[in-house]
C-alpha cells in the first residue's frame, strides 16, 4: 500500500489533511465525491449508506465542495435529478442502497440509455422481505443488467480509489455510460481502516473535467431533444451502440487502473489475483467478502494446501478472458457469494458468469458454487477453509457441483444440496 | 465546473440525420436538429380538414389557444365583414401542420369553422 | 508487534462504537493496520454494546468477529463478567471501569465461577468522566486506561485521534484529554 502521493498539508475546516488517515468507507465515499468536485448531488438517505449524504452536505455547507444539493423525496427522484443534470454537464453522484435501489430500477435503464456518466455509490444490502438492514450483494447483482458499469471495492482505500476512478471512466469521450461503486454495507460503509486520500488537487488531475459540451448536451442556445421515442426501426441499433460502449469501456477501465497505479502505487485491473501463481485450488469471490477468503488462503496455505484466489474488480463488463487466463491452470473453481438467482440454473449468479466464461473458451473443469452470508450473516475464516476443503473434494473426484452449496444454513448439511 | 470554451468533436455523437446502420443514430437516440418535425409531411393524416368562416368569425382566438399542434395562425389580414365591423387580424390553418382533430371546431363558439372531408 | 484484538463492552450511549475507532485512527496515525467496526444492529441508549479493534503491522483481511480478543474493555462495571470474559484469551488483559482493585476484580471473576485473564486493569473511569465532562461518557477514560495496561498505541496518538475526532466540538477536547490522562495515571495493572 506504499504510495507516492505528496503531503497536501492545508487547513481545511480546521482539520488536518494527513497523507494517511483512518476513516469509514461511507466517508472515504462522500471526501471521493468532495475531491472530484461533483457539481450536483441528489441522495436519498438510507441505512447504510446515509453517512454518505450526511457528510457530503456538511462540506456543502462548510464550503468546502461547491455542489448543488438538490432534497429529493425519494430514490427515484434522485436518479431522475442526476440523470437530468449530467445532460446539462454537471458532473453528478448519488448513493443509495437495497430497497432505494430498487426503488430507483426503472431510473437505471434511463440513465445507462441516455448514455449519462452518472457515478452511484452502492452501500450492498439485503432486500427485503423479511426486512434486513446488513450486508450481502442480492442489491447489486439485481442490477447488473441494467446497463451499468459495475465496480465492487474490497476495503475502504478502494471505495476512495475506485469512486474517483469512475468519474474518469464514466465521463470518458469513448464510453459515456454509467458507473456503481459497491462498498459492502457495515462491512466497509461502516468500518474504519486506513486511507490515503488524494487530496482534490490530485483527484482532479486525474479525473479531470471535460470541458462542457465535449459530449451532447442541454442547452437552450442549441436545443436538442433528449429521451424521444426510440421507434422499433431504431431501438435495435441504439441497444447495439450501449452493447459496443460497454464493450470499449475495458480498454477505457484497464487504462484508468493501470494509470493509477503508476501515479498513485495502487493498480487496479479488472480482478485481483491471491496466491494464484502455484493454486491448484481457487476461490472466486468479490467485494469485502474477497478479504475474508485471502484470510482463508493464507491459512490455508500454513496447512501446506496451494489454495488461490481471484477477486472480481469489475463485474460488468465481466472480465471473462482475464478471469479465464487466471483459473485455466488450477485443477478446480469454485465460488462465494452473498447473492440468490432464485431457480437459476445455479443459485449463485456470480457461478453463471464464470462457468460460461470458462465454457466459452472451451475449458472444463470441476467447479462447485457457494452462497453464505445472506442478510449480514457472519462468514467466518475457518468456513472458507472448509469450503476450500469441499471443493478439493470436487477437485479430486473430477467432478463438479450439481447445484449450489448453502453454507452455515442452521439445520442444513450442504451436501444435501446436491441430491435429487 | 469548467467552462465550455468549444466542444471538442460533439459531431462524433450525432450521427446522420438519415442513417442507414446503427454507428449512424444519434447516440440514445437524441435529436440533435431542434423543429425537424417542420420537415416531414403531416397532412396526410389528416381525413377531415377545418375551413373557416372568415364572415362568421369574431376573432375570439379560442381555436388559436385550443389548437394542440399550433396549426391555427394569426396573420395580418384586415377583413370587414357584412355587418360592416372591421378586424384588424385574421385566423387560417396551417394544413402542413393540421391533422384534423377537430377540436377547433368543436371549441369555436359562433361555429365558424367547420370540418370537411378531405378530397383526394 | 503480532496482531491485538480489542473487544469494547459498553451500553449505547457510553461510546464504545467512538473508543474502538478512535483507537483504531490511533494506530493508524502511527502507521500501523487497523479495523475497528460496531456490532451492527439497531443501537439504543442502554442496550449493550459491542465493538472490535484489530491492529495489526500488516494489512488486515479477516473481516470476522472476534471471538477470541487478547483485550477486553468494559465501559460499564454492571455488566456481569461472564458478559466480557467470554473468549477472552487466558493470556489476554481485562481493562474495566470499576471501583475495585485488580485483587478484588479477580476475586469477582473467581466468585462468577470464571478464571481470571493474566493481566487485570482497573480505573474509576466514571467518576473521571464525571468530573472532567461533567456526565459519565467514559470511553475516552477508558482509552487512557487500556493505553497504560497495554501499551498497544501511544498516549500522544490517543490525544492526536480524539482531537480530530471532535475536531467539529473543539469546547469537549480539552475536557476529554485531562480525563485520558488522569485516567492514564490512576489506572492500577496487576499481572498473573
Amino acid at each position: 500500500m506504499a504510495s507516492a502521493v505528496a503531503v497536501r498539508g492545508k487547513e481545511e475546516a480546521g482539520r488536518r489533511e494527513r497523507r494517511r488517515i483512518g476513516a469509514k468507507g461511507n466517508f472515504a465515499a462522500a471526501m471521493a465525491v468532495r475531491d472530484v468536485d461533483v457539481d450536483v448531488a441528489a441522495i436519498y438517505p438510507i441505512t447504510p449508506q446515509v453517512q454518505i449524504a450526511e457528510k457530503i452536505t456538511e462540506y456543502v455547507a462548510n464550503g468546502e465542495l461547491d455542489a448543488e444539493v438538490v432534497p429529493v423525496e425519494g430514490e427515484h427522484s434522485a436518479m431522475s435529478v442526476v440523470v437530468a443534470a449530467a445532460a446539462t454537464g454537471a458532473r453528478v453522484f448519488t448513493a443509495t442502497s437495497s430497497q432505494g435501489l430498487e426503488y430507483m430500477h426503472e431510473m437505471l435503464y434511463i440513465a445507462s440509455g441516455l448514455r449519462q456518466p452518472v457515478v452511484m455509490a452502492l452501500a450492498t444490502r439485503a432486500l427485503s422481505a423479511p426486512i434486513n438492514i446488513w450486508n450481502d450483494y442480492s442489491d447489486a447483482f439485481g442490477m447488473r443488467d441494467t446497463g451499468w458499469i459495475m465496480i465492487f471495492s474490497e476495503n475502504v482505500q478502494e471505495v476512495y480509489d475506485n469512486i474517483i476512478q469512475a468519474y474518469r471512466i464514466a465521463e470518458h469521450p469513448d464510453v459515456l455510460l454509467p458507473v456503481v461503486v459497491t462498498l459492502d454495507g457495515y462491512i466497509l460503509s461502516h468500518t474504519v481502516e486506513p486511507l490515503e486520500p488524494l487530496g482534490r488537487e490530485e483527484a482532479l488531475r486525474f479525473a479531470p473535467k471535460h470541458p462542457r459540451g465535449y459530449r451532447p448536451v442541454l442547452d437552450p442556445d442549441k436545443p436538442m431533444t433528449f429521451g424521444p421515442v426510440g421507434v422499433p426501426a431504431w431501438y435495435h441499433e441504439i441497444k447495439y451502440q450501449q452493447v459496443r460502449a460497454m464493450r470499449e469501456s475495458r480498454r477505457v477501465i484497464e487504462e484508468t487502473g493501470k494509470l493509477f497505479g503508476k501515479l498513485y502505487g495502487r493498480s487496479y485491473g479488472f480482478i485481483e489475483e491471491y496466491r494464484m501463481d502455484d493454486a491448484e485450488v481457487a476461490m472466486v469471490s468479490l467485494g469485502a467478502t474477497a478479504s475474508l477468503v485471502k484470510a482463508a488462503v493464507d491459512r490455508l496455505r500454513r496447512e501446506g494446501v496451494k489454495a488461490g484466489m481471484v477477486k472480481i474488480r469489475v463485474l460488468r463488463p465481466f472480465p471473462v478472458d482475464e478471469l479465464v487466463k487466471a483459473l485455466e491452470n488450477v485443477e478446480a473453481v469454485g465460488t462465494l457469494n452473498r447473492a440468490i438467482s432464485y431457480g437459476g440454473a445455479f443459485e449463485d449468479p456470480l457461478f453463471m458468469e464464470v462457468a460460461a466464461s470458462l465454457a466459452s473458451r472451451g475449458i472444463l473443469k470441476p467447479m462447485a458454487s457457494f452462497i453464505h452470508g445472506m442478510g449480514g450473516r457472519d462468514i467466518f475464516v475457518r468456513e472458507v477453509m472448509e469450503m476450500y476443503k469441499k471443493l478439493m473434494e470436487h477437485a479430486k473426484a473430477g467432478r463438479s457441483a450439481r447445484r449450489t452449496y448453502f453454507w452455515g444454513v442452521k439445520g442444513h448439511n450442504p451436501d444435501d444440496d446436491q441430491k435429487d | 465546473m469548467t467552462e465550455s470554451t468549444e466542444p471538442q468533436g460533439v459531431e462524433r455523437y450525432l450521427g446522420k440525420k438519415y442513417p442507414r446502420t446503427w454507428d449512424e443514430v444519434p447516440i440514445a437516440g437524441i435529436v440533435p436538429w431542434p423543429g425537424n418535425t417542420e420537415e416531414l409531411p403531416k397532412h396526410s393524416w389528416r381525413t377531415i380538414r377545418p375551413v373557416i368562416d372568415q364572415e362568421k368569425c369574431i376573432r375570439c382566438r379560442m381555436c388559436w389557444v385550443y389548437c394542440p399542434d399550433s396549426a391555427i395562425v394569426e396573420v395580418d389580414k384586415e377583413y370587414t365583414n357584412k355587418k360592416g365591423r372591421t378586424f384588424k387580424v385574421s385566423y387560417e390553418v396551417n394544413y402542413d401542420h393540421c391533422k384534423g382533430c377537430g377540436i377547433c371546431a368543436f371549441e369555436c363558439p359562433v361555429n365558424a369553422i367547420q370540418m370537411v372531408p378531405e378530397e383526394r | 508487534m503480532p496482531r491485538v484484538e480489542i473487544r469494547f463492552h459498553g451500553r449505547g450511549g457510553q461510546g464504545a462504537v467512538t473508543a474502538a475507532e478512535v483507537l483504531a485512527e490511533a494506530a493508524i496515525d502511527e502507521g500501523k493496520y487497523a479495523m475497528a467496526f460496531p456490532e451492527y444492529g439497531a443501537e439504543r441508549r442502554g442496550a449493550p454494546v459491542l465493538a472490535f479493534t484489530r491492529i495489526d503491522e500488516k494489512p488486515i483481511y479477516e473481516r470476522e468477529p472476534i471471538l477470541e480478543p487478547d483485550i477486553v474493555v468494559v465501559l460499564d462495571s454492571s455488566l456481569e463478567p461472564h458478559i466480557y470474559m467470554k473468549g477472552l484469551k487466558p493470556s489476554g488483559l481485562a481493562v474495566v471501569n470499576t471501583v475495585k482493585t485488580p485483587e478484588q476484580l479477580a476475586e469477582y471473576i473467581r466468585n462468577h465461577g470464571l478464571n481470571p485473564p493474566r493481566c487485570i486493569a482497573t480505573v474509576n473511569a466514571t467518576e473521571i468522566a464525571t468530573k472532567h465532562l461533567g456526565a459519565p461518557i467514559v470511553n475516552t477514560s477508558m482509552l487512557g486506561a487500556l493505553v497504560r495496561a497495554s501499551g498497544v498505541v501511544k498516549l500522544d496518538s490517543i490525544m492526536e485521534a480524539v482531537k480530530d475526532r471532535f475536531s467539529d466540538r473543539p469546547h469537549i477536547i480539552e475536557p476529554n484529554l485531562r480525563a485520558i490522562k488522569e485516567a492514564y495515571e490512576s489506572t492500577e495493572v496487576a499481572c498473573l
